[in-house]
């Protein structure tokens, strides 16, 4: 389909283009940002007058809760609220039910994917069988299947051994190993070790949960040369060790969730469950180094981390609800207030969420690595419409995740958020267009 | 983030629920201590009843097991003329799957007024008041590790009763403060009525340093935690410490922060010894001490059953 998003501000945060100009889509690829050549025939225009046009985003961490979890969410729900949020791409953590340890699973998901035609998807494998930190899964066969990386999600491997093994294995073959910074003996309470768990009476998480995984990981990529991706950040100590690390040119790239870019402890309250996340929300100056680290790059990405978590599992004592929050549709705007917040500009907030995380995954994405998450010619046409000035309220029922949860429903923070996605294009095909129109 | 209103309160500053001590205005805790006076008198009478209950339903539902403080609630209900059902949840619906929210939808279907409530998870019964009817009260009757509050009372009625002001005390509580609710509502109730130094005294995995931000001075030296103090607080020491690498044993513990008549000559001449009870004699506490002259262990329980019909009357007569 021919596609002409008309009158937009274009901005590609990799190439630092930001201008006025149409853009012309055609078999799913950019065929012209400005001049649109006078023969060139839409089918379809998209009038993006007072918005800016900018690349897809790419989301490094949305659970869709398929296979295992689909009262929690589908792929359809949740591929649907990808588009909603201005998502064309996502990478989907292993922690499925089945964990995705074979290909087979791996092919179903990317195939089920392909036919709904709303998000491309790039699963984790797991990097040991059942995620059960035992066995290494077969990951040239799982890479075959379209697998971009290896992860243990929220399981932490408690054998030191079987994670330095499964870091040299990886190793061999270029592939990234994607850990979640958390000792599993320490990691093991519910809301982050500080004043605020103390006064609550809740079990801490100390920042050591993180900080010594982190050595440890560190020193495992240095004897086994793995290149490691880690997951959500949480600690202004981690911040800093990571910061260390890439001075000393260790092959490490780090994401932070929304969630802990924004918030912090005190926002529990009174036992709330939607603050019930995994990592913990730690305290300000934690939020603090975290934002600061994401602006000059310590941390390449920021992750929507979304989780959608069913009622049941969420209305529960702060400590039995189930951790996580939907995060998919707020990703755009949480990344426009935060860089307002931090006094960059847009297109530097857009490059958190777009080209940044595409240099994570790096040669992974095979052909797609030269245009996803960009806006250039002859590239793939995976395109964000948005309006930078209209602010809107989430209200989980009109949220087409599935996940209703979030710390950032209007009912609790009174606060609107800025930005609100007008349309999606996936490889050239309108998958979202707000006011209903798909 | 918005900040909430105390859910504990109404619009009108009063009390609906007593869920925690924290954040309860002076005041409030004031006119609970006094009311509690006039039901001690009740008490000592023939005819123990008040009517100010009659015609309510206090449910009972402790999701952990206890037997002192589930009978000290249904003694003070009863005073009050209520109807008492008590409900041993740690043994019957939760067993059978039954949700939490499920098990209160259940029970406000049988038009309960109240329910006291005992839980092993800490802001349990935040939950269940957020989520009751608006007529339904709850009582938080100890809630995993976070509060106590109706203990907390307790302990401040007695501290009140021997000691009269509240102003120039020195206060120490000993023990397994981390794990405490007791102690956590202690600390709240204390500050707040205006007890200028209260210690937390014990070793580091039972008494961490951020317990600081709570507003006590934290000793880890049990001479310097008691020196001087008018009151002092044993808590109970759980036997899980000792596998969860907390101590190495009773025995040690003992040795270096149980309360004998030795280390006790450290407080003031006319110190008072309070226990939230049930005491390990020989673990946190010297039989000695736990008989002695300086122990109000027993007048705590008495004073109990009036806090706790102080508080269910006050509750029940305010409107959310």
């Amino acid at each position: 389909m021919k596609v002409l998003i008309k009158n937009g501000r274009v901005i590609d945060p990799a190439s630092g283009r930001d201008e006025q100009a149409d853009v012309a889509v055609a078999a799913g690829r950019i065929v012209a940002i400005g001049k649109v050549p006078a023969e060139f025939e839409s089918v379809r225009v998209i009038d993006a007058n007072g918005c800016i046009v900018a690349p897809g985003l790419v989301d490094l961490a949305a659970r869709l809760r398929e296979p295992g979890h689909e009262h929690e969410g589908m792929l359809e729900s949740e591929l649907n609220a990808a588009a909603a949020g201005g998502v064309t791409s996502l990478v989907c953590p292993p922690d499925t039910d089945p964990a995705l340890d074979e290909p087979g699973l791996v092919d179903m998901l990317k195939f089920r994917a392909r036919k709904l035609s709303l998000c491309r998807l790039f699963p984790l494998g797991a990097l040991t069988r059942g995620l059960a930190g035992e066995v290494l899964t077969e990951m040239a066969e799982l890479t075959e299947s379209g697998c971009v990386g290896f992860s243990q999600a929220e399981v932490p491997i408690r054998d030191t051994m079987v994670l330095w093994r499964a870091m040299q294995y990886a190793s061999t073959y270029g592939y990234t190993v994607w850990l979640r910074p958390q000792d599993g003996c320490l990691g093991k309470g519910v809301a982050a070790s500080g004043a605020v768990a103390t006064r609550l009476g809740l079990s801490g998480v100390p920042v050591a949960a993180e900080t010594i995984a982190l050595h440890t990981i560190f020193e495992l990529m240095r004897t086994t040369g793995a290149r490691v991706h880690l997951c959500r950040l949480s600690s202004a100590a981690g911040v800093e060790l990571v910061r260390r690390a890439k001075a000393e040119g260790l092959r490490v790239t780090a994401d932070v969730s929304i969630n802990s870019l924004h918030l912090t402890d005190v926002d529990i309250g009174f036992f709330n469950s939607a603050m019930r996340l995994s990592p913990p929300l730690r305290q300000g100056k934690d939020r603090d180094a975290l934002r600061a680290g994401l602006a000059d790059g310590t941390i390449d990405a920021l992750v929507s981390d979304h989780t959608p978590v069913d009622a049941d599992d969420k209305t529960l004592p702060f400590g039995e609800a189930e951790p996580g929050a939907t995060g998919l549709e707020l990703l755009l705007s949480l990344a426009l207030k935060w860089g307002s917040e931090a006094g960059l500009g847009v297109s530097a907030s857009l490059a958190r969420v777009t080209s940044a995380p595409v240099a994570v995954l790096g040669d992974a994405l095979g052909s797609l690595a030269g245009s996803a998450g960009r806006l250039v010619e002859g590239g793939v046409a995976d395109v964000c419409v948005f309006d930078p000035q209209a602010t809107w309220s989430v209200k989980p029922a009109e949220l087409k995740s599935q996940g209703k949860h979030t710390p950032f429903d209007f009912a609790a923070t009174g606060t609107a958020l800025p930005g609100r996605v007008k349309a999606t294009l996936v490889a050239g095909t309108v998958a979202y267009q707000f006011n209903g129109e798909r | 983030m918005l900040s909430r209103r105390n859910p504990q309160l109404n619009r009108h500053g009063e009390l609906i629920h007593l869920l925690s001590i924290e954040g309860l205005p002076q005041a409030v805790l004031t006119h609970i201590l006094d009311t509690a006076e006039t039901f001690l008198s009740v008490n000592e009478r023939e005819v123990k009843k008040v009517p100010l209950l009659r015609g309510k339903s206090v449910f009972n539902l402790f999701f952990e097991n206890s037997t002192r403080t589930r009978t000290t609630f249904e003694i003070a209900a009863k005073r009050l003329s209520a109807d008492v059902i008590n409900l041993d949840i740690a043994r019957s619906s939760t067993a059978k799957g039954e949700s939490l929210l499920d098990t209160i939808a259940n029970l406000s279907a049988m038009h309960a007024d109240m329910f006291v409530v005992r839980h092993g998870e800490s802001g349990a019964p935040y939950l269940i008041a957020q989520h009751c009817a608006p007529h339904v009260h709850v009582v938080n009757a100890g809630d995993g590790r976070h509060a106590h509050p109706t203990q907390g009372l307790l302990d401040m009625y007695t501290i009140r009763h021997f000691k009269k002001d509240f102003s120039q005390l020195t206060v120490a509580i000993v023990g397994d403060i981390v794990h405490s609710r007791v102690a956590r509502s202690d600390i709240h109730a204390l500050t707040t009525l205006g007890v200028p130094e209260i210690r937390a005294v014990g070793p580091k995995t039972l008494v961490p340093g951020d317990l600081s931000a709570m507003g006590v001075r934290v000793c880890h030296d049990m001479a310097e935690g008691i020196r001087g103090a008018d009151v002092i607080i044993m808590l109970r020491l759980q036997n899980e410490r000792m596998s969860g690498a907390m101590l190495p044993s009773a025995g040690e513990f003992f040795k270096n922060y149980g309360l004998t008549d030795e280390k006790l000559a450290l407080a003031k001449p006319d110190a008072i010894v309070m226990h939230p009870g049930p005491i390990n004699r020989g673990v946190e506490i010297d039989s000695s001490v736990a008989d002695g002259t300086h122990s109000v262990i027993l007048p705590q329980v008495t004073f109990g059953i009036a806090v706790r019909m102080a508080v269910m009357s006050i509750i029940a007569g305010n409107e959310a």
